[in-house]
């Protein structure tokens, strides 16, 4: 719990300060600052954004909440480990577990020393503990296992669910997760920009807009790159259309797992209006590679903008209708409401982003609150509620749905003209150095964070993508404790969180 | 919720009129199916879908097929929760190491006769992934393909063109 209050800027001493770049501040600190950070994690009102390796660093970015101070911090490890953050703060604890099975280096004093992304079936490394995984022991009368997965019964990507019940209740969830790790990062070293970018839009399928967004960001921060205007409102607009079409499929989808399927079918048809005019505008339904770094590949003409308004009024027109019906049907809250409660605290904690933490009184938004161009100049509102459960995580989506719908009007109203990309030639950055930049971008399940860091001649060196899910999927195992198991579909859909994404 | 379902009652369906099947899709299939496995059948397919490692960028198109708009019920195919009630495989994704053996099981609790139907660039050739250490490759590295659908990701109506070659190919 917070109590105290300290600037995270007052515990970091001015010598450490290295630079700054928009607004974020990069420091070098010592191990025993390192430590002092982390402890301050789990003490003050900060949220841990990530943690990774740049081999012999490692580095975290984090967040003061209380007056939303950004910074990056970086600590070397000449001798191959550092002080493990997840110590004093949990949330660190996939992310640090990933690190130790792919670099290395090693987090001293990690609480949890089991592999992560590590199933002992890369080649030449055939680890027992990975193979056979230990889950960690639930002992009681009438206790029983329900293993599932990692291949499931819908049409949804693989992971492993350790549950143990009593009856019907779930007294423990445990989840065991890396089967689709594709080895993201390492292909990321040494690839051309536009390749790397290529690579960005299938970290997590669904949220490609954002990802490509947030590294494009982050590649233009490394290389002081300018962006055109034109460029950056059809940026908003791609994001914004990915947050619609993945808000009213979850919506939908979330009310067939309470075997609601009505709702399901009228949702779904908007979601394919949705794909079917960006497929129309963009050429492609999911929009992948649209976005590329200093500016975007694709424009909307006059026919284009006309398109999406047609397409908005049409929601407008027939979205009420459907939330009605979730309103007025009583079975289907039945199911919802106080079903999978995430407490407010936890998503503190966690600094979940997205709707999981929305939902629980969590009222960040990068949008809003680590401003990026045009939203600094568009007029939205941030939802948030506190009942934490799968209901409040429904309605969060469709107060979401709204503010998209509104952003879009104004995006196509003022859409500027002019170019739509600078050459990357045109970098006012010294290209004789190592450049690196950092971006914090709102998709439709919260921040994306995407970190690089630039050879001289302009190919990535190390690039890092964290997904939202990694702060989301341990308060799901929080979240289901003292539901029923049939519940879980549920719960685990209000959630809606990537595999690919933290699987890396 | 009675309103909602009078309307439909008057409103003319949002289905698509189905396309024809794929022709590039056909030929590929002529070499490969058993025609007597297609007697047995009859003309219905059960589609069991395994990710091995995709971006989840398939999974969305192929959730698109049994929306409203695709409808791919109406055409006797379906999903099913098992491999035990499949007779296709349908399998996304370039195969990751972690996934391997997840694949190979699930190939072999899906009773004979069977199709596996690889969907994506990944899953055709590792894709954008195939120089990673963590990924086996194409599919038809880890178990016998019949038919390859490409795209990243394909759309539903492609994917529902190839389904439909499966189909015809069954009947013929």
């Amino acid at each position: 719990m917070t109590t105290d209050t300290a600037l995270l800027s007052s515990l970091l001493p001015a010598a450490a300060r290295v630079q700054s770049q928009q607004a974020w501040t990069y420091y070098t600190v010592d191990a025993e600052n390192w430590r002092e950070l982390a402890g301050g994690l789990a003490r003050y009102d900060w949220t841990l954004l990530g943690l990774w390796a740049d081999v012999p660093h490692v580095v975290m970015a984090l967040r003061d909440n209380t007056d939303g101070t950004l910074a990056l911090i970086r600590l070397d490890c000449p001798q191959g480990h550092y002080p493990a953050v997840s110590q004093w703060h949990p949330p660190a604890l996939r992310l640090e577990r990933s690190l130790a099975d792919l670099y290395p280096l090693h987090p001293e004093g990690l609480p949890d020393t089991r592999p992560w992304l590590n199933h002992g079936r890369w080649p030449g490394d055939d680890s027992l503990i990975a193979r056979h995984y230990p889950f960690l022991p639930a002992e009681g009368d009438g206790l029983h296992q329900v293993p599932v997965g990692p291949v499931h019964a819908g049409i949804i990507e693989p992971g492993h669910f350790r549950f143990t019940a009593q009856g019907e209740t779930v007294v423990r969830l445990e989840q065991r997760l890396g089967y689709v790790h594709k080895g993201t990062e390492k292909l990321l070293q040494n690839a051309p920009l536009a390749h790397a970018a290529k690579l960005l839009g299938r970290v997590s399928g669904d949220s490609t807009v954002a990802y490509a967004l947030a590294f494009a960001q982050a590649a233009e921060a490394a290389l002081a790159l300018p962006v055109p205007p034109r460029a950056r409102q059809l940026r908003a607009l791609l994001a914004e259309l990915e947050r619609l079409a993945n808000h009213l499929g979850d919506i939908g989808a979330t009310c067939n797992d309470a075997a609601f399927a009505l709702l399901h079918a009228h949702c779904g048809i908007l979601r394919e209006h949705v794909l079917q005019a960006c497929q129309r505008c963009f050429a492609h339904r999911l929009m992948m590679d649209c976005i590329v770094p200093g500016g975007v590949a694709v424009d909307l003409d006059a026919a284009g903008v006309s398109t999406l308004q047609t397409l908005v009024s049409e929601i407008r027109r027939r979205f009420p209708e459907l939330v009605k019906l979730y309103d007025r049907t009583a079975s289907l809250q039945d199911r919802t409401v106080s079903t999978g409660i995430v407490r407010a605290e936890l998503a503190r904690q966690y600094g979940a982003g997205g709707y999981v933490g929305r939902a629980s009184g969590r009222d960040f938004d990068s949008r809003r609150d680590a401003p990026y161009p045009p939203y600094d100049q568009l007029d939205f509102t941030v939802p948030v509620l506190s009942a934490g459960d799968v209901d409040a995580r429904i309605w969060l989506r469709i107060h979401e749905v709204e503010q998209s719908l509104q952003l879009l009007e104004q995006l196509l109203q003022n859409l500027p003209a002019g170019t739509l990309r600078t050459d990357l030639a045109h970098s006012a950055a010294a290209n004789t150095t190592e450049r690196t930049g950092i971006a914090l971008v709102e998709g439709f399940r919260g921040d994306v964070l995407v970190w690089l860091r630039l050879h001289p001649d302009g190919t990535v060196a190390r690039c890092h993508p964290r997904d939202p899910s990694w702060f989301q999927w341990p308060l799901l195992e929080a979240a289901i404790e003292g539901n029923i198991v049939a519940d879980f579909p549920l719960c685990n859909k209000s959630f809606n969180c990537s595999y690919s994404g933290v699987d890396l | 919720m009675r309103r909602r379902l009078f309307k439909n009652l008057l409103q003319s369906p949002v289905t698509l009129p189905p396309p024809a099947a794929s022709e590039p899709a056909l030929a590929e299939l002529a070499t490969q199916l058993d025609r007597l496995a297609r007697q047995q059948l009859g003309r219905s397919l059960s589609i069991r879908a395994v990710d091995a490692g995709s971006c989840n960028g398939c999974e969305l198109e192929i959730h698109a097929l049994d929306n409203a708009i695709y409808n791919l019920e109406r055409f006797g195919i379906r999903f099913v929760a098992s491999p035990r009630h499949a007779d296709v495989l349908l399998v996304t994704g370039p195969v990751s190491c972690n996934m391997r053996e997840a694949l190979e099981r699930t190939y072999q609790a899906t009773p004979d006769p069977k199709w596996v139907v690889a969907v994506g660039d990944c899953a055709a050739d590792g894709g954008l992934f195939k120089d990673s250490a963590a990924v086996v490759g194409g599919v038809a590295e880890v178990i016998p393909v019949d038919l390859h659908l490409r795209g990243c990701p394909p759309t539903p109506l492609l994917l529902l063109e190839g389904l439909l070659a499966l189909l015809q190919t069954q009947t013929r």
